[in-house]
This record gives C-alpha cells, sequence and structure tokens, in this order.
C-alpha cells in the first residue's frame, strides 16, 4: 500500500488546487459527463476538434476527491493539443502511470474517472454539431 | 488534543473492554502498521470467536443439507437451522415460530414483500410512503412495483435536524395508503425514528407497515409484538453474524395470504409437470437450500448480543455517539448530518465544504488505523437532499472504545490540516489558454 506522501505527492496537490483548464469551453463541440456510482464523483470534459482531428482545446469540471480530480488535469494537460488517434490509443494503464503513484483498485476508479468520460466524449458531439 | 475542549465520558456506561478479547481481527494491524479501529459498523460488524467456532463446529463435524436426508448429519443440520429460528423468534419476539423466514438479507427481505405482497396486493393508484433517508435497498424494489402495478410512492420529507417530518407524514397518510415502509434508524444520519407512531397511525388509516431493521435489531431491543409491525427485514451480518443470511418476519395472516417468491426446491408441497402447491410457512418462502450454515452463526451471534445485552449495548453506543459528537461538532467547517445525540443510535456522519470523504477515509486509514465508510452510503437521495455528494460515516458497535473516537477524532484534524489549501501554484507544462 503506497504511504500517504506517495499518494498525495506535493505535484498532485498542485494540479488539485491550481489545475488545468478547469471550466467551460464555450467552443466545444464534443463533451460528455459521467459519474463514479460509488461515491458520486463527477467529472464533465468539454473538447474542441478541429477537421484535422485534433484536440484544439479541452476543459474539464468536476466534484470530487484529490485523485479524481488532480487526475483529471492531468490528463487534460497531457492530451492538450494531441489528436483523437493519440487519445484513443492512451489506455487505462497509460493513465494510472501518468497518475504515479500505485492506487488500491477501489482508488483507480478515482483515478480512469476522467480518462473514461475523455474517450468517451470525442464520441459525443454536441447537438449543433456535426461530426 | 488540538482545538477540542476537553471531553469526558461516561464510563459506567460502556461495557467492560475485555469483550475485545472475545474478537480475532480486532487486533490486527492496517494502513501504515495502525491497530484497527473498526467504525464501520454500519456496513458491516465483525464476529466474535464464539460465532466463528459455531461456524467451523458445523462444517467439521455435523454439516449436511436440510429438511431432506433422514441421515445422521442432515437430522443434525436440520435441528440447528431450526434452532436458529427459534433464537431469531426469541430475540424479535415473533409469536409464530413459522413467521420468520430466513432469506439472504435485508435486501431480499424487502424485494419479497416487494415481490409478493406487492404485486398481489397493489393497484394502479394505490399509494406506497416511503422517505427521503430510505437506503437504496428500501427505494428501488418499491419503484420496479410501482413500474410494474401502476401504485404510486410518496416520501415522507426531513425536518432540518433530519427527523422525519411527521407533520408531513400525517398529510400523506390517506385511504389510498396501502403500506408505509420506512427505516428504524437511518443509516446515513442515524436518526432513530418513531416507528411505533408510524405504525399505529399507518394502522389507523388502513395500510401495513414495512420496518427495514438493519440498522435497529443490532443494537436496540426490537420487539415485533408491541410494535404490532406488519413485516420486518434486518440482516445477520450487522450483527456479529454471517453475511448471506437475513430474516423477514411478517404476521402469519399476511404471510399466508401472499404468493411465493422465488419457486424451486423446499417451497412445494406437491409440483406436477405443468403445475404446483406451495408449501406451508416457513418453507413457502425459503426456496432452494436455504443459507444453513450462515443462519447458525446468525443465531450464535444473536446469543452472543443477548448475553452481553442489546439495552446495555444500546447504552455503550449512546455514549460513544455522544462523545464523538461533541468533538466533531467543535471542528470548524465540519458539518453533522442528522440529528442531536439524544435522536440518534450509534453512528456520525459528516462532511467538511472542500475536502472530499474519501480523503479522510483513506488518511483515516493509513495513518490512524481507523475504518471509516466514504461516499454515499447508498443513499443518494438523502445525499442530494442534503445538497452533498459524498460523506464520511463513523459507526459504533459494542466492541469500540472512547480511544478509537480520539483516533477518529484526531485524524479527522489531521486531514483538515494536510488538505488546507495552501494557495498552490502549479508549473505549467503547457499554456493555459
Amino acid at each position: 500500500m503506497p504511504s500517504e506522501e506517495e499518494l498525495y505527492q506535493e505535484h498532485i496537490l498542485d494540479h488539485y488546487e491550481d489545475p488545468f483548464h478547469r471550466g467551460h469551453l464555450t467552443s466545444a463541440t464534443h463533451a460528455h459527463e459521467d459519474k463514479n456510482p460509488l461515491c458520486g464523483d463527477v467529472v464533465r470534459i468539454e473538447l474542441e476538434l478541429n477537421d484535422e482531428g485534433k484536440i484544439k482545446n479541452v476543459y474539464f469540471n468536476g466534484q470530487g476527491c484529490v485523485i479524481s480530480q488532480a487526475s483529471a488535469s492531468m490528463l487534460i494537460e497531457e492530451m492538450y493539443g494531441k489528436t483523437v488517434d493519440e487519445l484513443k490509443s492512451f489506455s487505462a494503464e497509460d493513465m494510472l502511470a501518468l497518475y504515479g503513484p500505485r492506487l488500491t483498485p477501489n482508488r483507480q476508479k478515482c483515478c480512469l474517472l476522467s480518462w473514461k468520460v475523455l474517450q468517451s466524449a470525442v464520441h459525443s458531439p454536441l447537438n449543433d454539431q456535426k461530426n | 488534543m488540538t482545538d477540542i475542549a476537553t471531553r469526558s465520558v461516561d464510563r459506567t456506561a460502556l461495557l467492560p473492554v475485555a469483550l475485545r478479547n472475545d474478537f480475532p481481527i480486532l487486533s490486527e494491524e492496517v494502513g501504515d502498521g495502525q491497530r484497527l479501529a473498526f467504525l464501520d459498523n454500519a456496513a458491516s460488524t465483525q464476529r466474535p470467536r464464539q460465532v466463528i467456532d459455531a461456524l467451523s463446529g458445523v462444517y467439521e463435524r455435523t454439516y449436511a443439507n436440510v429438511h431432506r436426508g433422514i441421515h445422521t448429519l442432515s437430522e443434525l443440520s436440520t435441528e440447528q437451522y431450526e434452532t436458529a429460528r427459534r433464537s431469531v423468534q426469541r430475540l424479535i419476539n415473533a409469536r409464530h415460530l413459522h413467521e420468520v423466514i430466513f432469506t439472504s438479507g435485508t435486501t431480499a427481505s424487502i424485494n419479497t414483500v416487494a415481490r409478493s405482497w406487492g404485486d398481489a396486493n397493489l393497484r394502479a393508484g394505490d399509494e406506497v410512503i416511503l422517505s427521503v433517508m430510505e437506503h437504496h435497498s428500501n427505494l428501488v424494489p418499491w419503484q420496479q412495483t410501482a413500474e410494474r402495478t401502476g401504485a404510486v410512492l410518496r416520501h415522507i420529507p426531513l425536518t432540518d435536524d433530519g427527523r422525519l417530518d411527521m407533520e408531513a407524514f400525517d398529510g400523506l397518510l390517506t385511504d389510498r395508503t396501502k403500506l408505509v415502509a420506512v427505516a428504524a434508524v437511518s443509516n446515513t444520519l442515524g436518526t432513530i425514528n418513531p416507528v411505533a407512531e408510524i405504525i399505529a397511525k399507518a394502522h389507523a388509516a388502513g395500510a401495513l407497515v414495512l420496518i427495514d431493521a438493519a440498522q435497529s435489531v443490532p443494537h436496540l431491543p426490537v420487539d415485533v409484538q408491541a410494535l404490532d409491525v406488519d413485516f420486518l427485514a434486518f440482516s445477520g451480518h450487522k450483527m456479529l453474524g454471517p453475511s448471506g443470511v437475513g430474516v423477514l418476519y411478517g404476521k402469519e395472516a399476511l404471510l399466508d395470504a401472499m404468493p411465493p417468491f422465488l419457486g424451486g426446491g423446499s417451497m412445494i408441497n406437491e409440483v406436477k409437470l405443468s403445475s404446483f402447491t406451495p408449501a406451508a410457512l416457513p418453507a413457502k418462502f425459503e426456496a432452494g437450500t436455504p443459507p444453513i450454515v450462515p443462519a447458525i452463526g446468525m443465531s450464535a451471534a444473536i446469543d452472543y448480543l443477548q448475553s452481553v445485552g442489546l439495552d446495555a449495548i444500546h447504552r455503550h453506543e449512546s455514549e460513544l455517539t455522544r462523545y464523538a459528537y461533541d468533538a466533531l461538532s467543535q471542528i470548524e467547517g465540519l458539518r453533522i448530518l442528522g440529528p442531536a445525540p439524544e435522536h440518534r443510535a450509534g453512528l456520525v456522519s459528516f462532511a467538511f465544504d472542500r475536502i472530499h470523504a474519501h480523503e479522510f477515509a483513506q488518511v483515516l486509514n493509513d495513518q490512524f488505523g481507523v475504518a471509516v465508510r466514504a461516499g454515499h452510503h447508498c443513499t443518494q437521495p438523502l445525499h442530494a437532499h442534503l445538497g452533498i455528494a459524498a460523506s464520511t460515516r463513523a459507526s459504533f458497535y459494542l466492541y469500540n472504545t472512547p480511544e478509537e473516537v480520539d483516533r477518529l477524532i484526531e485524524g479527522v484534524l489531521a486531514v483538515q490540516r494536510m488538505f488546507a489549501p495552501q494557495g498552490r501554484q502549479r508549473k505549467r507544462r503547457k499554456p493555459d489558454e
């Protein structure tokens, strides 16, 4: 089991308190929101895809524990500017590795919430958009 | 202890600490080598040696299927299983032995009533009264029944301090009300509900009452005849017994009139290729091989609880709860869910506006060895009503001590310090805009 120092590393708390692109994206073409049914943590991701299939911009919003919110910030920062293909090949293992500290199975669900939301978001065009 | 005024505990209200020696698991270490303080008893409890020995004793000496063989072991197992039924009968003071049905747990007990009684008796427009504080297991089965029958669900609202609004309940009771189904004790707020009053009023309005007693039978004396309750549901694992066994109590006349729920072996009198006749109570509602060993283990748990005394257990938990409540209520920014100690059973749930329940549960475990529950505790509608996504819950039982409460409080204060906003500025890897 990881110690508290590992679990709540400085750079994780930095992301929690000072997240990357937390908020609303007015130019969003795609969006998705989901909950962790075990604890009620929620993450919404809004992104703007351009014609070349590139993530031009991406924002997240949500409510939840340090792991779910800091991991969302890390993921959004990592994927900003990447292509949809790169995003699709970014696996759950990649996400856990990006987060860093080894997590117990129940806390892995916290960490993977935003990853699941982002994978669905690229398939979820907003109503007034054509993909 | 930092920032918390000196508190005192009334040790005359507490049970002897020596009974902890009966529970082997309490000497386990968790987290970073901390001695376990198990404060997650509303989710499930631990077992004393007496229950563990009863379980292994069956497997080592007497186990076989019940009500089937005429060989020695089947006779022995059947006798032990039926003795367990008598233990439950005595515990809740049921008039008849066959009013005690063994199920797999509270959820199965409530579903049995919702499917069997509900489908046979509810018509479109009939009303079932539940409450906002119910566990999902006393909400979802009724939603499913309502979908099948067209019955309408009504919910008793809560007072600001987390008790049932009994004036509103009076207004909800009409001649359309067919059933009132509420918890005796809220698993999240800890509120002890006025079930005797609810039952009397419901009966006066011509409605039946089901009590979800999962959080009351393990902790308080319950007498189904004194209450005049129609259905009562509870679980073995929340009262020092094994998981996989629970009880549905129902009045004889009601159970007799209800169709069987699950079909299969044991629940029949005679089977032909195209029809069957059901068995008499209690077998009618015990299709298939029942939870034989868990029921026998539950009986050993009941013996243990009765040897300590449910009144004494309730007094012990009330004192620990008051002790915890007094300390938690002094912590700045902490919101205690539910009513003052005099209206609650042995648990306290709380929330912080800016620190998530997961952080509490994680740090309390890792650094303080304290096991608490973090999340919505299977009461999502209640959490939505309270305007929060999750909470942290500490729930007590007969083996907990004031020293464990002290560790809880110390841990809560540590989490508050750890996660206080520090004006962090992250080094940007990528532009923000």
